[in-house]
């Protein structure tokens, strides 16, 4: 088996070589009850920061999304603390003062990049911070869309920004107040209230197994 | 490479793209109309507001320079601001990294950027009128006049202060006037039109903004002007938004909504001033 050495909290292991970092971790007798979850990439509970030989950069990654090399130092950083003030949104507007009001540190950005680099979504978290700053709430909603709240981002900030706080009040506020209603679903809504498909669901659980079987061979197909 | 010298690389700002949104919409329809191909730089950050004076603290200056290295990325060697405070702060970093050791350092941690290299110029609405577009050939390009309409000319302070990076005389600056003249209007010279507005003030301590702006407004109006100009969007908005109670109501425009005006673009809050005829007589104070 091709092994490799990776040093987990400071302490070399031998591992197998194309293990994810978490994997790695679990194979080195970890278990982990926290800074664990979907393991596909998507709840963002597995940030991980760590260097290569030789290299002067911290990086940082998602455990469960990252490969093991040669040589790397790995700490996981299973929670990071973010002050999260509380909002109404009913009482909120989509404009940049809403943010400020909530998130002031955002005015501390001195566009470092910094973000950006930590970010293991690849999102241009700094550009976030800027559409913050100027009131475009849409912008930020775009940028942010795939963050998922790792705190990687929040965790190297100079500015003690809470990233990915802001990043969902701005997503809820272009949810809420930006985007155009879903007129369709309002009227579907309306017309399953009023049953208009409540014949055919009681068809169709008083069915018996053939019964549902032969409707389902003979359903309608859009081609 | 030759520029194309009617391209124009340009940086708008955080006000210009919130508060002061009609001012920038009004000032780049006239640009288009004096022939400019205005081009917005890609994902442009804040200009840092406020020059950072610390000399030790080269992160304060990476905002700045991290625009004009995107200006640099379109192959331009200058770029318009429309704002007193970033012309003031993007200015004054590009001199500050003239010195190599400091380029060296602030290159060297916008790693994931291209090194800047210098020789990029910033440019105002002010000293691009002046100095590109030319008070006479601004004056033949006006299709509508001011006339006369009497104008106080507010410069505030980041475009004349500190001496060596101000746009104009710093004691009797003139070419605000100069192109409110081109214009066709009557320049109001007042002596608060240096004043400091209060700036950032407006954010935690309103009441001395208030207080400023109620003295540069009284100032205006008592010599006899019908409304105020600034170049400022933070200079408009508290002239305007913080102006205290009994101060005199005469409207706070952004001088590219002027210039709008002027050359033909809808602008109904500067039409509502300008009186169909052209002035005649000598100029009479309206009082406070």
């Amino acid at each position: 088996m091709n092994e490799i050495t990776v040093f987990i909290m400071g302490k070399g292991y031998r591992v197998p070589a194309g293990l994810t970092i978490m994997k790695a971790m679990e194979y080195a007798g970890y278990l982990l009850n926290r800074g664990c979850g979907c393991r596909g990439g998507y709840c963002g509970a597995c940030a991980t920061v760590y260097r290569l030989p030789g290299d002067y950069k911290l990086y940082a990654d998602l455990a469960c999304q990252t490969p093991v090399q040669d040589g790397m130092y790995i700490a996981q950083l299973p929670f990071t603390p973010a002050e999260r003030p509380a909002y109404a949104l009913e009482n909120l507007t989509p404009d940049g003062k809403t943010l400020l009001a909530l998130f002031p540190e955002l005015a501390r950005c001195v566009a470092c990049n910094t973000c950006t680099k930590a970010c293991p979504q690849k999102l241009e978290v700094m550009d976030a911070v800027q559409s913050s700053l100027r009131g475009d709430i849409r912008q930020v909603a775009e940028f942010t869309f795939d963050c998922v709240s790792c705190g990687l981002c929040t965790m190297r900030c100079p500015a003690e920004i809470s990233h990915h706080h802001v990043w969902q009040l701005a997503r809820r506020l272009n949810g809420a107040y930006l985007t155009p209603r879903a007129e369709h679903v309002k009227t579907r809504v309306e017309e399953i209230a009023a049953g208009k498909f409540k014949g055919e669901l009681d068809k169709l659980v008083t069915m018996t197994k053939d019964e549902l079987v032969a409707a389902y061979k003979a359903r309608q197909i859009e081609a | 490479m030759p520029t194309n010298p009617s391209r124009l690389a340009y940086f708008p700002g955080c006000a210009m793209k919130d508060q002061a949104r009609p001012d920038e919409l009004g000032t780049l329809q006239a640009l288009a109309l004096l022939g400019y191909e205005v081009e917005e730089i890609p994902r442009w950050n804040c200009c840092g507001t406020v020059y950072s004076l610390a000399q030790d603290d080269l992160m304060r200056h990476v905002g700045p320079v991290r625009n004009l290295v995107r200006v640099q990325g379109m192959g331009e060697k200058r770029v318009l601001t429309l704002c007193a405070m970033c012309y003031g702060t993007l200015t004054r970093s590009a001199r500050f990294v003239q010195e190599p050791e400091r380029l060296e350092r602030i290159n060297a941690f916008m790693d994931t950027e291209d090194d800047f290299r210098g020789g990029i110029e910033v440019v105002h609405l002010l000293t691009l009128l002046r100095d590109e577009v030319g008070y006479e050939k601004l004056a033949s390009q006006v299709k509508r006049s001011l006339n006369g309409l009497k104008v106080a000319t507010y410069y505030g302070c980041v475009l004349l202060r500190p001496r060596e990076f101000a746009v104009d005389d710093p004691e009797r600056p003139e070419v605000m006037e100069r192109v409110v003249e081109a214009m066709g209007g009557t320049p109001t010279v007042f002596p608060e039109r240096m004043e400091c507005c209060g700036a950032y003030l407006t954010v935690g301590r309103s009441d001395v903004v208030a207080d400023r702006a109620g003295r540069i407004l009284r100032s205006a109006r008592g010599n006899g002007a019908d409304l105020v100009v600034t170049t400022c969007p933070l200079c408009q908005f508290n002239l305007d938004e913080r102006r205290p109670a009994g101060a005199p109501s005469l409207p706070v425009l952004y001088l590219g909504q002027i210039l709008a005006w002027a050359m033909g673009v809808d602008e109904p809050a500067v039409a509502a001033l300008v009186s169909k005829e052209p002035a005649t007589g000598s100029p009479v104070s309206t009082g406070v």
